[in-house]
């Protein structure tokens, strides 16, 4: 990354995970692997390590490769002055993930991932699909700019 | 992170993924098959035992390694998915388009 993430950690002092956790990250794809990690340790730093912990991980990591991801190529045409915002709000029960982007929005519900054997050597179009399997909640705003992401915690 | 290539005995390419198969590091797993088919190599076995995640521009990736592959009279095979990968394959129908095997031994096998 050619600047380090500038992260807004919010906490109150009577629990190990942070309250919120948010970012902007300029929209650049050699980027969102270092900001995933990041910000996926920042908000979970106080979980424990245990194999359902690791699996909540690992789905968050993904959830936020494909938001993110659809957010530079699809919103904001990889313009590196466009930046993605990213919220996390960790509660005691759920994660919330929130990435916005300043592109013009998109109807989730017009998007076809290519399922039929005809389409399955498409390399693209799976991303929402994947979004709807790994999160327990999806919703997006009106204009379709931004996407909300809940996980129920383990 | 990254991409170790190795090859057995039995002349195939294995191909590990340690941590994270993305949108930040595809590039490089395709340029490493790449250059292997230009390299003649015909057989390939990506291995996902040692991965933690995998997002929809690494499955893209991966259609994309496998159509060279083919097109060369080559075949490539995957396998150590763990469950959760291994849904995504499920869920996005590429379980039909990809050669999965349990654990690299056992693909080793069926080459």
């Amino acid at each position: 990354m050619t600047s380090p993430l500038r992260l807004v950690v919010r906490r109150t002092s009577d629990v190990d995970l942070p309250v919120e956790v948010s970012t902007r990250i300029p929209s650049v794809l050699d980027a969102v692997h270092e900001s995933v990690e990041v910000l996926a340790r920042h908000a979970f730093a106080g979980l424990p390590t245990s194999p359902e912990c690791e699996r909540l991980r690992n789905r968050l990591k993904t959830l936020l490769c494909e938001a993110l991801a659809n957010a530079i190529v699809y919103g904001h045409r990889e313009d590196p002055a466009k930046f993605v915002a990213v919220r996390i709000e960790v509660e005691t029960t759920l994660v919330r993930v929130h990435v916005t982007d300043e592109g013009p929005g998109f109807d989730p519900s017009a998007v076809r991932p290519p399922l039929d054997p005809a389409d399955l050597e498409q390399e693209t179009g799976r991303g929402l699909l994947m979004i709807q399997r790994l999160a327990d909640d999806v919703s997006f705003n009106p204009q379709g700019n931004s996407i909300c992401m809940t996980l129920r915690r383990p | 992170m990254g991409f170790t290539a190795t090859k057995d005995k039995g002349g195939v390419m294995v191909i590990q993924v340690d941590g994270q198969l993305i949108v930040g590091n595809r590039q490089e797993l395709k340029q490493l098959v790449q250059e292997a088919v230009d390299h003649g190599e015909k057989k390939f076995l990506v291995d996902f035992a040692k991965a933690g995640y995998i997002d929809s521009s690494g499955l893209g990736a991966l259609v994309s390694i496998s159509k060279k592959v083919r097109e060369q009279g080559g075949e490539l095979r995957l396998a150590g998915l763990n469950e959760d990968l291994r849904s995504l394959f499920e869920l996005t129908k590429l379980d039909t388009l990809f050669a999965i095997s349990d654990s690299a031994e056992k693909a080793l096998i069926a080459f």
